[in-house]
C-alpha cells in the first residue's frame, strides 16, 4: 500500500503502544495522512483541491447539522423557519449563509479538482478506480445540492423540484408514474419536502463514505503528479506530513479567505432573488434556473430542440425533451468511460501539445455552456448552447480517442527528481544571467 | 469497443445538436424573433449611494426611522411585514417604551381567553407585524384582483433590491408615445399603471408616494420630497430584509483580518518546511 522507503509507525509512549495493539487507529492515520504516506515532491497548487473538497464537505456537515436543529421540513412553515434562523437564531445568518455559499464553494473546488484530473490524466491506469469513485461522489453531490436547494421552499425551490423531477416524466410510458413516485404526489408538496430533507441529511454521510474509498483507492498506487511520470525512488517523494500538511495549511487559509469574502460581503450573489419569495404553486417564475453549478448541464438539457423522427413520415422516435434528458445524463456518465476512451500512454497534458489545445477549448466550452444555462431559453443562447454542447460530446467521445492515436507527445523527463532539478536549474540560471547583466 | 460505441453516441448527440442548430438558425434568419415591449422599454434600477453600500457600510438609523414612518403611514395600508417582530425595531434606535407603544398601536390576532373565540388584542414587542388581509382572497378582493406582496424580504427578492424599490417608487410615468407607436397593443390596461422598472411595465399598485409632504418628518430631518421618502422607505425595507447586515459586515472584517494573519503564518511555515527541498 505504500512505498518501501516510507517511514514506519513506531509508538513511543506506553499508552500509544497499548493503543496500537488494541486498535491501531493512530497507525492508520499516520499511514494515511501522516509521515507514513509518501507523496511526489513536485505537486503544484492544483493538488491542494482534494483536501479543500474534504474541508468544504466538513463545513457543510457542521453548518448543516446545526441548521437542521432549527429548520422545519413542512411546506406550511419551512420558508418561515429559514427566516427564523436568519433573524432569531444566534448567528443563524452566519450558519445559513455559510451553508448556502459553502455548497457553491464545494462545487468550485470540486470542478477545479475534476479539471485537474482531466488535464494531468489522473484518471489513467493505475488510478481508474480513484476516478470512478470521484464521479460517484460528484453525482451524489449533485443530488444532495439539488435537494438542499428545495428545502428553503422558495419559488426556485418549488419550481426547481418541479422541473428536475419532471425530467423523469420524459421517459416513455413509465415516466409520469416515476415522477409522481419520486415526489410522493402530483406536484412538489409536503411529501416531497420531507423526503428531500431526509435524503439531504443522509447523502452527505454517503459522500463521506465514498470519499474514504476514494482516498483508499488513491493510496494503493499513490498520488499522481504534474509530470505524470511514476515515482521511481525515495528521492522522488516526501512524507505527507509535514510537507503537504504545511502546504495544505496555506491552501486552506486562502480558501477560507475567499469563502469569507463571499459569506460576509456578498452572501446572496450566487443565489437567485426568487428564492426569497415563498413557494407558490399558482405562479410560475419567468425564468426557472437551477443553481449556477448546474448551468452547463441545464444548457445541454435545453439544447435539444428537435425530435428524432423518421424523415418524411413524421413518426417521432425520440421526442426532443427525452433526447435532452438522455444527453444531460450522458454528459456526466461518459466520464465513467474516460480511462478507456483516452488511450494515450502519456498522462500529463503538459507533454501533449495537441491535447493541451483541445483541453483549453473544453474549458472555454464548458464556461460558455454555463453562461447559456443561466440565460433565458431565448435566441441566441439556444443556438450557442447547441454548438457548445456538440463540442462537449465531440471532445470526449470523438476527439480524445483520435488525438490519442496520432499525437506525438513531447519528451518526458526521466524522473520526478530530474524534472524538479531541471526546473530549479533553469530558475537559478535565469537569476545568474540577470545578475551578470 | 468502448471507444467505438462512445464515438457512435458522440456522433449521434453532436449530429442532433448540429441539426437543431441549423434548423434554429434558419428559423432565426428567416423569421427573426420580434422584439418584445418589455425588452425594449424595461429599465434597470437607478443607483443610489446608500449608507449601507460597500463592505463597511452601515444603516443610517435616522433614515430607517423615517422609512419606518413612511411604511406605517403609506405602505402598511396594503402591505404586510410579517417576518418582522416589533422587538427588532429596537435596532432602529427606538427605546423599549417606544417599541411597546408601536406594538400596542396595532391589533394582533389572538384567542379570547374567556370564550376561546378568535379575537384581537393590542400587540406586544414579542409579536410580529400582523397580516393586513386575513387571506389572499380578501387581498385580491380589496385590490382590484392583485395581491399586495409581503414586504419583509422584498429588498432581497428582487435583483438589486433597494435600488429597485426606490426606482419603482419614483418611476411612475405616463406611457411614452414612442412605445404606443411601436407597440400599439401594449397600451396600459384599465386599473394598471405604467412603470418602466416593473418587469412587465404595468403594475396594479397606484403611485403610493405622490406629493411632497405626504408624510410629516420630525424636526431636523430632511424635507419629505417624494424622492426622499422613496429612499427612506427603500432603506427601511433593506433593513427588514437583512436586519443582521451590520453584524455580518463587522464580523466579516474581523474574520478577514484573522485569516490574513493565519494565512501569512501558514505560508511562512510552508516555506520554512520546504526550504531545503526543491520542488
Amino acid at each position: 500500500m505504500s512505498f518501501p522507503w516510507a517511514e514506519h509507525y513506531t509508538p513511543k509512549h506506553p499508552l500509544m503502544k497499548w493503543m496500537d495493539e488494541k486498535l491501531p487507529l493512530p497507525r492508520f492515520v499516520y499511514n494515511a495522512v501522516g509521515g507514513g504516506y509518501e507523496v511526489p515532491r513536485n505537486l503544484n497548487y492544483f493538488w491542494n483541491f482534494g483536501v479543500l473538497a474534504g474541508l468544504a464537505l466538513t463545513v457543510q456537515l457542521v453548518t448543516g447539522i446545526i441548521l437542521a436543529m432549527h429548520y422545519a421540513a413542512n411546506g406550511a412553515v419551512a420558508f418561515d423557519s429559514v427566516e427564523h434562523i436568519m433573524r432569531d437564531v444566534n448567528s443563524g445568518w452566519l450558519l445559513r449563509y455559510a451553508h448556502a455559499n459553502g455548497a457553491s464553494f464545494f462545487f468550485i473546488v470540486v470542478y477545479i479538482h475534476i479539471f485537474r484530473g482531466l488535464f494531468f490524466g489522473s484518471y489513467k491506469a493505475p488510478r481508474e478506480m480513484v476516478w470512478l469513485l470521484g464521479i460517484v461522489i460528484f453525482l451524489l453531490m449533485m443530488a444532495t445540492a439539488f435537494m438542499g436547494y428545495v428545502l428553503p421552499w422558495g419559488q426556485m425551490s418549488f419550481w426547481g423540484a418541479q422541473v428536475i423531477t419532471g425530467l423523469f416524466a420524459a421517459i416513455p410510458v413509465v415516466g409520469e408514474p416515476i415522477q409522481t413516485w419520486l415526489l410522493g404526489g402530483f406536484a412538489p408538496g409536503n411529501a416531497a419536502l420531507n423526503r428531500f430533507f431526509s435524503l439531504h441529511y443522509l447523502l452527505p454521510f454517503v459522500i463521506a463514505g465514498v470519499i474514504i474509498l476514494h482516498i483508499w483507492a488513491l493510496h494503493i498506487p499513490g498520488s499522481s503528479n504534474p509530470t505524470g511520470v511514476e515515482v521511481k525512488g525515495p528521492q522522488d517523494t516526501v512524507p505527507f506530513h509535514p510537507y503537504y500538511t504545511a502546504k495544505d495549511g496555506f491552501g486552506v487559509g486562502v480558501f477560507f479567505l475567499i469563502f469569507a469574502l463571499a459569506v460576509f460581503f456578498a452572501p446572496n450573489a450566487m443565489g437567485h432573488p426568487d428564492n426569497y419569495i415563498p413557494a407558490n404553486p399558482m405562479s410560475t417564475p419567468a425564468h426557472i434556473v437551477p443553481e449556477w453549478y448546474f448551468w452547463p448541464f441545464y444548457a445541454i438539457l435545453r439544447a435539444f430542440t428537435m425530435d428524432l423522427t423518421i424523415p418524411f413520415t413524421g413518426i417521432v422516435l425520440v421526442p426532443a425533451k427525452l433526447l435532452g434528458v438522455l444527453a444531460m445524463f450522458a454528459s456526466i456518465l461518459l466520464l465513467f468511460f474516460l480511462p478507456w476512451i483516452d488511450t494515450s500512454p502519456v498522462r500529463s497534458g503538459t507533454y501533449r501539445p495537441l491535447f493541451k489545445k483541445f483541453f483549453i477549448l473544453l474549458i472555454v466550452d464548458v464556461l460558455i455552456l454555463g453562461y447559456c444555462g443561466g440565460a433565458p431559453a431565448e435566441e441566441p443562447w439556444v443556438m450557442i448552447s447547441q454548438l457548445a454542447a456538440a463540442y462537449y460530446f465531440a471532445h470526449f467521445l470523438i476527439i480524445l480517442p483520435i488525438i490519442a492515436s496520432f499525437e506525438r507527445p513531447d519528451p518526458l523527463p526521466g524522473s520526478i527528481t530530474e524534472a524538479v532539478l531541471a526546473k530549479s536549474k533553469h530558475k537559478t540560471g535565469e537569476t545568474v544571467a540577470i545578475a551578470a547583466e | 469497443m468502448v471507444r467505438f460505441l462512445g464515438a457512435l453516441v458522440g456522433l449521434f448527440f453532436a449530429g442532433m445538436l448540429l441539426l437543431s442548430f441549423l434548423w434554429g438558425a434558419v428559423a432565426y434568419v428567416s423569421a427573426p424573433p420580434a422584439e418584445t415591449v418589455e425588452h425594449a422599454f424595461h429599465e434597470h434600477p437607478k443607483k443610489v449611494a446608500w449608507s449601507f453600500n460597500g463592505p463597511l457600510g452601515h444603516y443610517d438609523r435616522a433614515q430607517l426611522q423615517r422609512g419606518f414612518q413612511v411604511y406605517t403611514e403609506v405602505c402598511s395600508a396594503c402591505h404586510s411585514l410579517h417576518q418582522v417582530a416589533f422587538r427588532s425595531l429596537g435596532d432602529l434606535g427606538y427605546s423599549e417604551a417606544e417599541v411597546k407603544a408601536i406594538a400596542k398601536a396595532r391589533q394582533v390576532p389572538d384567542v379570547d381567553p374567556k370564550t376561546g373565540e378568535a379575537a384581537t388584542r393590542p400587540g406586544i414587542p414579542a409579536d410580529k407585524f400582523p397580516l393586513v388581509y386575513p387571506n389572499d382572497v380578501a387581498a385580491r378582493a380589496a385590490n382590484n384582483n392583485a395581491i399586495p406582496p409581503d414586504l419583509s424580504l422584498m429588498a432581497k427578492a428582487r435583483h438589486d433590491g433597494a435600488n429597485y424599490i426606490y426606482s419603482l417608487l419614483t418611476g411612475y410615468q405616463s406611457q411614452p408615445a414612442e412605445l404606443l407607436k411601436k407597440f400599439p397593443d401594449a397600451k396600459t390596461g384599465e386599473g394598471l399603471h405604467y412603470n418602466p422598472y416593473f418587469a412587465n411595465l404595468n403594475l396594479a399598485m397606484a403611485p403610493p408616494l405622490s406629493a411632497e409632504g405626504q408624510v410629516t418628518y420630525g424636526e431636523g430631518q430632511p424635507k419629505p420630497t417624494v424622492d426622499q421618502m422613496a429612499q427612506d422607505v427603500s432603506a427601511f425595507l433593506m433593513w427588514t430584509a437583512e436586519p443582521k447586515m451590520e453584524a455580518r459586515k463587522s464580523t466579516g472584517v474581523a474574520v478577514i483580518v484573522f485569516l490574513l494573519i493565519a494565512t501569512v503564518l501558514a505560508y511562512m511555515s510552508y516555506q520554512n518546511i520546504w526550504a531545503n527541498k526543491e520542488h
